[in-house]
């Protein structure tokens, strides 16, 4: 479904297109709101968070949860391809045991455990941030993989396909879409992890909320608030985007 | 390769070359003055002193030589024992150097866990839990293998002989807190699952039975699940503080329990009704019109055939929503609910790192407890259908 393919009632209710709006309306009217959180909250001596601009926070949150999603598809991935080649599938078994497991540790307590081994900073939280975006990019691609059918592997392995064009010609796009899964759900975890990620010391949208927080600021808690809800939105109304171009395009 | 050494297990062999350069390359305990400063490096070979010291690395040479072990019973239990005593004998190791490091340091000197106690423990656990997972062992059996190594160590913090390390000293200062945390976090989420499972239930069982409910509740779930929980604390602080300044008096407020078991009711409603519909279901429609030949009334299919079928889906629903509240419930510290998250978040905002752990390691047990116990629930519901007359394969 492109844009330009529209009806124009469709595209004033796209989930997709009126998030990103609202998103970008928020990040970048917020300061003309400030009257109106001076009335709201007329005891606030500062209602606007002003210490960091929100186009300023909003980027580093995105490119923190930007960059620790792609390490995390680029070694999870690596990692659920590796298990499931006949020379990497005696690991298979703890793989998959450590994603399962690993996905029951609650995500603010491994964020809160990066720091007595890193230290404070934007470091540890990309670690964090990394490790757990794996578990469930590991857990999809193994599965993902796995759900090719073999025939159609025999049918490829007759045609005279070699191991590498088999996976990227035919087990990849075929698993994409399990793959794809495993991605959106790392993602939209990372979206909330990072926010609490400021309280470890990585400049995210959460900042706002943290400082309003600790210093009764409920000005600052909306607006750290609400930018980052509706970033999460569109970031989860882009993956469905997605998932049907990918479920379209696999058809052909 | 010679015949006479034959590589059996190289997970093992893994697990034990990375146990193996933890050891020599990285510092098993760090030692400071007092607990805001940076301590200095401990390694292995200097905590290891005297028999017992000698005796708790054991586990650790039998490991070495378990790759290479014929994978018949005996050798993958011993995989399992090696793992698990290695572990547990690198906390007792922890504990005895603490308390030696102790005695000639003042009270405020802090001995803690450094990265190599955490590789090596790491490692012996998933070499145990990879070897119990190719004995056979179903979620019963490896629950009770990671029973027996929580004892071990369980027995070792009874018995005092850990006291002297840093995250127990910062639990003999808060004794009593710790002790309210862990109710507090607990009562929080079991305060979540009422109002969860009173509008859940019904839901998913409508959703399961008319469609337009499904199509109308899930995507309206979906979004709520999809809001960063520190958000939709953020957001219901507002609104609520509003509600309680309205009404004086009646205990309402943006900050505490409530808004929290609100949001921890919003977030867990998703898995439940999900999966109670998703159960309903998947409840074969011959066995329904078995039940109905049988001459049941749609009350008692409900109850005696639809309910049991379903349970299995539902139980791993809850076991979702118990989990994911058990992490929530930490950030709801934030805004003032208390729990374990408050201990964290009171350590990484005093940079108290001791702090930290003595707040984050108890959310992870309480999470993998939680876990564990419905997995033996799950196992058991399953059990119990596979015994159902009637059951018609799909």
């Amino acid at each position: 479904m492109t844009v330009a393919g529209m009806a124009p009632r469709e595209f004033l209710t796209d989930r997709l297109i009126l998030g990103l709006v609202a998103l970008v309306a928020l990040v970048l009217g917020m300061p003309s709101l400030k009257p109106l959180f001076a009335t709201l909250y007329p005891g606030l001596d500062r209602p606007l968070y002003e210490a960091e601009s929100f186009v300023r926070l909003t980027l580093d949150h995105m490119a923190l949860v930007g960059i620790s999603s792609l390490a995390a598809i680029l070694l999870g991935g690596g990692a659920g391809i590796a298990v499931t080649r006949p020379w990497g599938r005696e690991f298979r078994g703890l793989l998959e045991t450590v994603a399962t497991m690993g996905q029951t540790f609650p995500p603010v307590a491994v964020l809160a455990l990066a720091v007595p081994v890193m230290g404070f900073g934007p470091e540890p939280a990309l670690i964090a941030l990394t490790l757990y975006a794996l578990l469930p990019v590991v857990e999809n691609t193994v599965a993902g993989l796995d759900g090719v059918p073999a025939p159609v592997l025999d049918s490829a392995r007759g045609l005279g396909m070699g191991p590498a064009e088999m996976l990227f010609r035919v087990e990849l796009p075929l698993a994409a879409p399990v793959i794809l899964a495993g991605v959106r759900t790392a993602v939209i975890i990372n979206v909330g992890t990072a926010a609490i990620a400021s309280t470890v010391g990585a400049k995210t949208l959460g900042l706002p909320i943290i400082v309003g927080l600790n210093g009764s600021n409920q000005a600052y808690v909306i607006q750290g608030a609400l930018i980052v809800a509706a970033l999460a939105v569109v970031i989860d109304a882009g993956f469905d985007r997605l998932a049907i171009w990918l479920a379209r395009w696999s058809q052909h | 390769m010679t015949s006479r050494l034959r590589l059996y297990n190289r997970v093992a062999l893994l697990m034990a070359l990375a146990a193996l350069a933890a050891a020599v390359a990285l510092p098993f305990l760090g030692f400071a003055p007092n607990r805001l400063l940076s301590g200095r490096p401990v390694p292995l070979w200097a905590t290891v002193q005297g028999l017992g010291g000698a005796a708790a690395l054991l586990p650790g040479l039998v490991l070495l030589a378990t790759p290479f072990l014929r994978p018949t019973r005996f050798g993958l239990g011993l995989t399992v024992a090696a793992g698990g005593l290695f572990t547990a004998g690198l906390v007792w190791l922890a504990g005895a150097q603490a308390a030696a490091l102790a005695q000639g340091a003042s009270a405020a000197a802090r001995t803690s866990f450094a990265s190599g106690f955490w590789v090596m423990a790491a490692a012996g656990l998933l070499a145990a839990v990879d070897a119990a997972r190719r004995l056979g062992l179903g979620a019963v059996g490896r629950m009770a293998v990671g029973a027996a190594i929580a004892g071990l160590v369980a027995l070792q913090l009874v018995s005092g002989h850990l006291d002297a390390l840093s995250i127990l000293k910062e639990y003999a200062n808060r004794r009593e807190v710790f002790a309210d945390a862990v109710l507090r976090h607990a009562l929080l989420v079991a305060a979540a699952l009422v109002p969860t499972l009173l509008i859940g239930l019904p839901l998913g069982v409508a959703a399961h039975r008319v469609q337009a409910v499904g199509r109308a509740v899930f995507p309206i779930l979906n979004v709520v699940q999809t809001v960063p929980s520190i958000a939709l604390f953020g957001l219901l602080m507002a609104p609520l503080a509003a509600l309680g300044a309205m009404l004086p008096g009646s205990g309402i407020s943006g900050v505490g329990p409530l808004p929290a078991v609100i949001a921890l009711t919003l977030y867990s409603l998703l898995p439940i009704v999900r999966n109670t519909a998703v159960g309903l279901d998947g409840v074969p429609a011959p066995v329904r019109e078995a039940a109905r030949g049988m001459g049941l009334t749609p009350r008692q299919i409900f109850l005696r055939v639809d309910l049991p079928l379903a349970l299995p889906v539902f139980l791993s629903g809850l076991r979702i929503t118990v989990v994911q509240a058990v992490g929530l419930a930490a950030v709801a510290a934030l805004i003032g609910a208390g729990g374990l998250g408050a201990i964290m978040f009171q350590g990484l905002f005093a940079n108290a790192l001791d702090l930290v752990l003595l707040g984050a390691v108890p959310v992870i047990l309480l999470a993998v407890a939680a876990d564990a116990l419905l997995s033996i629930g799950i196992a058991a519901a399953t059990h119990r259908i596979g015994v159902l007359p009637g059951r018609s394969a799909p």
